[in-house]
């Protein structure tokens, strides 16, 4: 019963954000620099929530998700651009071939822990990346020129899809087997848990989400080259999941929201941007160590605020 | 009445390199029973529950569970075949609340599907419901109900002993493994653990093996005790047998000096 009232006052909220954006861009107040920001900070929440599944969640340390939007990416624009289709079907068609690259990828890699896994997945989002630049079909390096169909609808109905799906699966003994997993994985052997499958889940259920970023992404520029999907988007990406504090989806949440504004406000600043952008995260981890939320949600804090002398269950 | 063989090991072994750190290891388990396996540090009692697990695969000889060959499986297979276990040094889901640590166990034993989880169909909702009832169950009989939302590694350590215990026992198990379930507990927590372990088994109509060094404990509630010293099983039979074992004594206080090579 609570659960279910969070989840509607979830939803009344996500309406009524979308409500007011669309109607400020329909009347004109709100400029295409704003528009367009707004969009950019949607893509980045659903590429933050998807790695916070994989490495928040469930533990594993991959730091190979730009090669997952990269697939989204370009599959998406293959579906709209080289075969007419429509804009939401490639959405569809983009997580889905990027899922199947995340169970192609997990199956073998995912056998790994730790840093291991870690350059693993490095290794293999440079090699889709170098898939890319050398298939002529695509464009190669000059890369593929894609039509601007990305809207504030798509991405905020995207988004929210994305964290109704993650939190409902992080809610459920699935997401339980999950957490064991990260917490401890002999123990949740012996508990009866199929680490792999786990494992390979939520690996797949990120890159889904990932390439469902990329059609967003592909389809907000008017091309895509190899070459903005390299390690360094897969940083950026890491960096929205570890600022906002592992294990929190709100924090992702916050992390990529605050992050986005950051780094798009600097763009006026080209000489002490990454200056800046870097003492941000440097501050941030000064003072919040375990990240902006460290492992509780929003939620936690509604709870606290009730009950202020007895809700020191998630306590440090 | 002859009760049924449920655990039947027949001259397992495991050798790391050329280490062979278990050999030749026989048990044979009746239903129902409480047995005990001690033997000095290192004589490989831990490295037995991890051949009975799955965690590691014996080099040599069989391992039978109600009649059926199970080495070689994974470790969650063994679990869902009915053997569960603790762990000497606790491994519990620390940032997971108490309940949630449960439910893990009792994970396996629940259907409703990842589809249902995430759509939130009705099978989820009933799902969720029966493993919270019945993880509920498993915290009172430990008494630990009241520290259900509480973070497991908050517990104090005598709690989280306990809770490893209900976890390993919301699994489902017919055989659970104690791996020195009262290691670090004072007499009297020591005490209270005997008794409810001895509880538990009626209830769940369990058998167990149970690892430990406080040679009472061992003595006072086991039918039948195995010990093993460097990899060999030295001696079986009932405490009183092994209290009396020359060779027992010998592995645990050393051999008798004998005045001609003083």
């Amino acid at each position: 019963m609570k659960k279910s009232k969070q989840f509607w006052l979830f939803i009344i909220a996500a309406v009524l954000v979308y409500t007011v954006v669309q109607v400020l861009i329909a009347n004109g107040s709100m400029n295409q620099f704003y528009s367009n920001t707004l969009i950019f900070v949607a893509i980045n929440i659903i590429l933050a929530v998807s790695l916070h599944l994989v490495i928040g969640i469930t533990g594993q340390f991959s730091i190979g998700h730009a090669g997952f939007l990269a697939v989204g990416a370009y599959v998406s624009a293959i579906v709209t651009m080289k075969l007419d289709l429509p804009f939401f079907l490639a959405i569809i068609v983009g997580g889905f071939v990027a899922a199947l690259a995340g169970l192609i990828v997990g199956i073998p890699s995912l056998r790994l822990k730790g840093d291991y896994l870690a350059i693993a997945t490095l290794g293999f989002a440079e090699i889709i990346r170098i898939v890319f630049l050398n298939i002529d079909y695509v464009g190669g390096a000059a890369g593929m020129q894609v039509s601007h169909l990305t809207t504030w609808t798509y991405a905020f109905v995207c988004l929210v899809i994305t964290i109704i799906v993650i939190v409902n699966f992080t809610n459920s003994r699935h997401g339980i087997a999950a957490i064991s997993v990260r917490e401890n994985e002999i123990a949740s052997d012996a508990m009866g848990i199929n680490t792999t499958y786990y494992k390979v889940a939520a690996f797949a259920i990120g890159s889904f989400f990932a390439g469902v970023a990329g059609a967003l992404y592909s389809h907000n520029f008017y091309i895509i080259q190899p070459g903005q999907f390299g390690f360094l988007k897969s940083f950026d990406i890491l960096i929205f999941v570890v600022l906002g504090g592992l294990g929190s989806l709100s924090g992702a949440v916050l992390s990529a929201i605050l992050l986005t504004v950051v780094s798009t406000y600097l763009q006026g600043y080209p000489e002490t941007r990454m200056i800046i952008y870097s003492l941000v995260l440097i501050l941030v981890m000064l003072y919040r160590p375990k990240g902006l939320m460290g492992t509780m949600e929003i939620t936690d804090y509604f709870k606290l605020w009730r009950t202020p002398k007895g809700g020191g269950q998630h306590g440090k | 009445m002859e009760s049924k063989t449920i655990l039947e090991v027949k001259n397992a072994g495991i050798q790391f390199g050329g280490l062979k750190a278990v050999q030749n290891l026989n048990l044979k388990l009746n239903q129902g029973e409480l047995v005990g396996l001690i033997g000095p540090n290192g004589a490989g009692k831990t490295t037995s529950f991890n051949l009975l697990t799955g965690v590691y695969v014996p080099t040599e000889g069989d391992i039978l569970f109600n009649g059926e060959r199970i080495n070689g499986l994974a470790p969650f297979k063994v679990t869902r075949k009915g053997i569960s276990r603790t762990f000497q040094n606790i491994r519990l889901f620390n940032e997971l609340s108490v309940l949630d640590n449960v439910k893990v166990a009792y994970h396996s034993l629940a259907t409703h599907t990842m589809l249902s989880s995430i759509l939130r169909l009705p099978s989820h909702y009933k799902g969720e419901k029966e493993m919270e009832e019945k993880s509920l169950e498993f915290l009172e009989i430990f008494k630990l109900e009241k520290y259900k939302d509480e973070l497991a590694k908050n517990l104090p350590y005598g709690q989280q002993r306990r809770l490893e215990i209900a976890r390993a026992l919301a699994a489902g198990p017919q055989l659970l493994l104690l791996d020195e379930p009262a290691a670090g507990m004072n007499p009297q927590e020591t005490h209270d653990l005997m008794n409810l372990i001895g509880f538990v088994r009626e209830k769940f109509d369990l058998t167990i093996l149970l690892i430990e060094h406080d040679m009472n404990l061992v003595m006072g509630v086991c039918e039948r005790i195995y010990v093993l010293d460097h990899g060999q099983l030295l001696a079986e039979g009932s405490p009183e047998e092994i209290r009396n074992h020359p060779k027992v004594i010998e592995a645990y206080l050393g051999e008798e000096v004998h005045d001609d090579n003083a």
